[in-house]
Formats: C-alpha cells, sequence, structure tokens
C-alpha cells in the first residue's frame, strides 16, 4: 500500500507546507507607469477633442463653451463666486457622511442584537430610504431652523441607508464556527462585537463607505437643487443652477467640474481607506494569480 | 457523559441514550459513518448546543456558569476557522486575549506554541498567504495555547490531502505524547483512528448511539513502522468490520 512509502516522505518536516508561504511578485514597473499613464493620455484626448469640436464648428460659448473659455472664466472671474461655494458643498457632504457613518455603524449594531429591535426599527429606515428626498426637502425647510440643517438632514438620509444595511449585512455573515468559537471560550458579547464581528464586517463597512461617500454628494448637490437658497452661503449646485439661467455656460461648466473632481477626491479617497484597512488579509484586495 | 440525547430543533434524532466514560490521557477516535452524531456528540461535550436529555458531568472543581471545567477545552473544527484579519499570532492570541491576558503577557506562551507546531517563523503570516496544512496547524495551536485537559477535534484533516494529513497526525501523537492532554478524535476513517488511538469508539446511525467500545494497545512505537506492521492491519480489518457492522444495524446507507 502506499501509505508506506508516504510514512517515510513525511518525516521530511519542513517539506511541502513551508515553500507554499511565498510572497506574491510585485507589479512590474511598466505595467505601474502604464496604469497612471493610460487613464491621463485618455483625460488629454478627451479634452482636446472637445476643444477641436467647438473651434473647427464655431459653437457659440453660451450653447457649448470650449475647455479654453472654461479655464479662462475660471481663472479671471469665477473662482471667488464658485471657491466658497464648493466649501458650502463640501461641508454638507462631509457631515452628512460622518453623521451616516457615525449613525449607521451604531443603528447596525443595535439591529443585529436582537430580533425584536431589527423588526420593530428596520421598516421605518427603509421608508426614509425608499422616498425620494426631493419630496421631503419643502418638509424639512418649514421645520428645521435655517437651509444648512434641512440639506444636511437630506444628504444624512440618502447616505445613510447604504451604511446601514451593509453593516446589518456585514455583522450578521460571520463565520458560524467562529461563532462557536468564541461561546467555547466564554466571550461576553462586547468581546464578540470588539474582537470578531466588527472586524469581520469591515469588507462590507468599506463597500457601505465607497456608497455613501458617492452619495453624500450626489444628495447634497439634489437636495440644494430641490431647497438651497440663493445668498452668501449657497452652496455649487446653486451657483451652477443660476449660470444656466443666465446662460453663463463656462461658469457652469466650471462649477460642474468641481463638483466632478470633488466626486473623484472622494472615490479617491474612499478606496484608499478601504486599500489601506483590507489589503493585507481581505481577497477583494489581493491580486490574482493564475 | 451518560445517557445523552439530542433531538434537532428539525425533528431529527442525531443522539439516542448516548452514553461514554472519557479517562484521563486518553486518546479516544470517535468512528463511524457519516450522520451518526459524532459531531453531535463532540459539539455537546464542548457545551455547543445543549443535550436534549441527560447529563455531561465532569471531574473538574472548577466549573463555570455555563457548566463547563474552565479554560480546560481545546477545539479543533472541520476547518481552521481562523480569523482573516489576524496574523497567526493574533489568532493563537484569542484565546488568551477572552481570559484577559494581556499580549505582553502572553507573547511567551504564544510563540512557545507556534513552535510546538512548527510555525514559529509564520506569527506575523495572514491566513490567506498559509497552505491548508499550515492553516489546521494554526488551529490546533489555537486549541493548545490555553493548556487544556482536554482536545476536541472534529474531523479537522479531512479536507488535507494525504501527505499533509499523515504528517499533521504524527504531530498530533507527538503533541499528545508531550503534554498528557486527553484527545477525542472525530473521524471518519478507519486507517486514521487505528493509528493514533488507544480507543476507538464506533458509532452506528440511526438512532446515533455507541456500537462497540474498542481498547487498543499496541507495542509499536507509532510511527511509519506500526503502520507497515501485522498488528496495525489486522487492527485495521478489526476496526472495519465493526465499523461495517455498526453500517449495517444503522440502516445500511452511508
Amino acid at each position: 500500500m502506499s501509505m508506506i512509502s508516504q510514512g517515510a516522505a513525511e518525516r521530511d518536516d519542513a517539506g511541502t507546507d513551508a515553500q507554499v508561504a511565498v510572497l506574491l511578485p510585485r507589479a512590474s514597473a511598466r505595467e505601474k507607469t502604464l496604469r497612471i499613464v493610460i487613464p491621463i493620455l485618455t483625460v488629454i484626448l478627451v479634452v482636446v477633442a472637445w476643444q477641436a469640436i467647438v473651434s473647427i464648428n464655431h459653437i457659440p460659448k453660451y450653447i457649448l463653451p470650449s475647455p479654453v473659455d472654461v479655464a479662462v472664466s475660471f481663472f479671471t472671474s469665477d473662482w471667488p463666486i464658485l471657491l466658497p461655494a464648493l466649501w458650502v458643498t463640501l461641508q454638507i457632504t462631509f457631515m452628512a457622511l460622518v453623521l451616516a457613518l457615525v449613525g449607521g455603524v451604531a443603528i447596525a449594531v443595535i439591529l443585529v442584537q436582537s430580533r425584536w429591535i431589527e423588526l420593530a426599527v428596520y421598516p421605518i429606515a427603509v421608508i426614509l430610504q425608499v422616498t425620494p428626498i426631493v419630496a421631503i426637502a419643502p418638509l424639512l425647510l418649514i421645520y428645521t431652523p435655517n437651509t444648512q440643517t434641512a440639506l444636511l438632514i437630506c444628504a444624512f438620509l440618502v447616505a445613510f441607508f447604504p451604511i446601514l444595511s451593509n453593516m446589518v449585512q456585514g455583522l450578521k455573515s460571520v463565520d458560524h464556527n467562529l461563532l462557536n468559537l468564541f461561546d467555547l471560550y466564554g466571550a461576553s458579547r462586547w468581546q464578540q462585537l470588539i474582537y470578531l464581528k466588527l472586524p469581520a464586517a469591515q469588507p462590507y463597512f468599506m463597500v457601505g463607505l465607497k456608497i455613501g461617500g458617492g452619495l453624500s454628494l450626489i444628495a447634497a448637490v439634489v437636495a440644494e437643487f430641490s431647497a438651497g437658497s440663493s445668498g452668501a452661503g449657497s452652496g455649487l449646485a446653486f451657483r451652477l443652477l443660476e449660470a444656466g439661467y443666465r446662460l453663463n455656460m463656462p461658469r457652469l461648466f466650471g462649477a460642474l467640474l468641481l463638483l466632478s473632481l470633488t466626486g473623484v477626491a472622494i472615490f479617491g479617497a474612499t478606496s484608499l481607506v478601504s486599500w489601506l484597512a483590507l489589503h493585507r488579509w481581505h481577497e477583494s484586495a489581493v491580486r490574482r494569480e493564475n | 457523559m451518560s445517557h445523552v440525547s439530542k433531538v434537532f430543533s428539525n425533528g431529527t434524532l442525531a443522539l439516542s441514550d448516548m452514553s461514554l466514560t472519557v479517562n484521563s490521557g486518553e486518546f479516544i477516535s470517535l468512528l463511524g459513518p457519516s450522520g451518526c452524531g459524532k459531531s453531535t456528540a463532540l459539539r455537546i461535550i464542548a457545551g455547543l448546543g445543549a443535550a436534549s436529555s441527560g447529563t455531561v458531568a465532569w471531574p473538574s472543581s472548577k466549573i463555570n456558569a455555563r457548566g463547563l471545567p474552565e479554560g480546560d477545552i481545546g477545539f479543533v473544527f472541520q476547518e481552521p476557522t481562523l480569523m482573516p484579519w489576524q496574523t497567526v499570532f493574533g489568532n493563537v492570541f484569542l484565546p488568551l486575549r477572552l481570559q484577559g491576558v494581556s499580549k505582553p503577557e502572553a507573547r511567551e506562551r504564544i510563540m512557545a506554541t507556534l513552535g510546538e507546531v512548527g510555525l514559529a517563523d509564520f506569527a506575523d503570516a495572514y491566513p490567506r498567504e498559509l497552505s491548508g496544512g499550515m492553516k489546521m496547524r494554526v488551529s490546533i495551536a489555537r486549541a493548545l495555547v490555553t493548556r487544556p485537559k482536554l482536545l476536541l477535534m472534529d474531523e479537522p484533516f479531512a479536507a488535507l490531502d494525504e501527505i499533509t494529513r499523515q504528517k499533521l497526525n504524527d504531530d498530533v501523537l507527538r503533541l499528545w505524547r508531550t503534554s498528557g492532554v486527553t484527545v477525542i478524535f472525530v473521524t471518519h476513517s478507519v486507517f486514521e483512528s487505528v493509528y493514533l488511538s488507544n480507543r476507538i469508539v464506533v458509532m452506528r446511525a440511526r438512532p446515533g448511539q455507541v456500537y462497540s467500545d474498542m481498547p487498543l494497545h499496541t507495542s509499536y512505537d507509532r510511527d511509519a513502522l506500526y503502520r507497515a506492521s501485522e498488528e496495525y492491519r489486522a487492527a485495521c480489518f478489526d476496526v472495519s468490520k465493526t465499523l461495517e457492522e455498526a453500517i449495517h444495524v444503522g440502516g445500511g446507507r452511508h
């Protein structure tokens, strides 16, 4: 029988196991450069094409301004208006996101403690989520002391739900054997939460963070479209609408560009946070190699 | 454990009137066809899921609130069941951490236990960087780090290849000999059970209970030579025959 020969082979203790734990090779320098260069080239190409189309067809500024028009207008006259407006929008976005993160995680932790709490609270969360915020905005304007608070609540409501539902899902999908192990060693509920459930929910939290980050900006803009006010404290979305009414297309594009850049920055930041938290252990952050 | 029965919530009778006395220092294999309640019995001993009737009695005087001897049980699951977000060190630290031992205090014990399973160099590795056999070693180290009196193993090597499995069998034997721990080892492999244990408890299914309790004494050291011996072959033959009878009385289905 083959078992005899195996008996001899496995004396060699360091044998098969030790060789498996080899670190993955790093991406080659050439691939890394290409990874950065290709997206940048694509963006430059699009901007050049845009400029060419506007110049060749002599499209007037009030219909489609060229990239040069947008840049010139932004750096000469628009930035004193747009940058403070961006600051207002950013404040609402980030306050909403922070509130949604804290609230979403806290409520998710409470929800998973008992089936009854979950049954009682979840429908309210769903109702708040599925109701379009544009429809609540007029009400909020009446009930809240100022516009900023109304906008903040709108943005919070939108960003809150994906974080909550992902977190609930994450806290519930803990390996049952690990739960058994914690029971075996007599872990308290608190220990189970800190050492097992919260770390295990990290990948889900990161998904919630990415979605919530993007949504909080979108929600801040949409809320301002429906409830924003003019004057010193108005955000980018209001400036964008205003520029549209005045047919000031270069400024409208400038505002749009700032919003896009903000969105990209938020996406980049949340992706970075996610990578930092997960890259050492989670499958999603590991490069597949076959 | 005496007269233990277990009925699952779906009405399945997993264990019926099962009695088993475990003596200190034994290496017991629970052997039987799938569905005979081996794992269920092990889980009841570990206090994971209460018995529907019957009792599990412990000689230890220190019994905690859940009726288990304090810190005296180690459990190795069928899968390694490691926390992927923790390093090997962190995973082995877990039982001590849950007992309130601080990291500096625990370090020496953890490194010693990792040394025993041959993983001292991998303390800072994450589970995904390890092979299946190494993950299982981490799991064994975690079970042993509290210096338990009783080590429960639930088909721990079923998913491993034959070579790794034999190597781990030898490791378990060595750890059993040096530490004097009592081991209850659930398996469905006759060869594994005969190689490892000095007592084989064959179980039958429908209803799950002890069919035969076979002490197994050998003049050999349990190593490659033993596995090639006539004595080993004869023991395997005996146990296989008993197992077949157990399967037969249990309805003949696997």
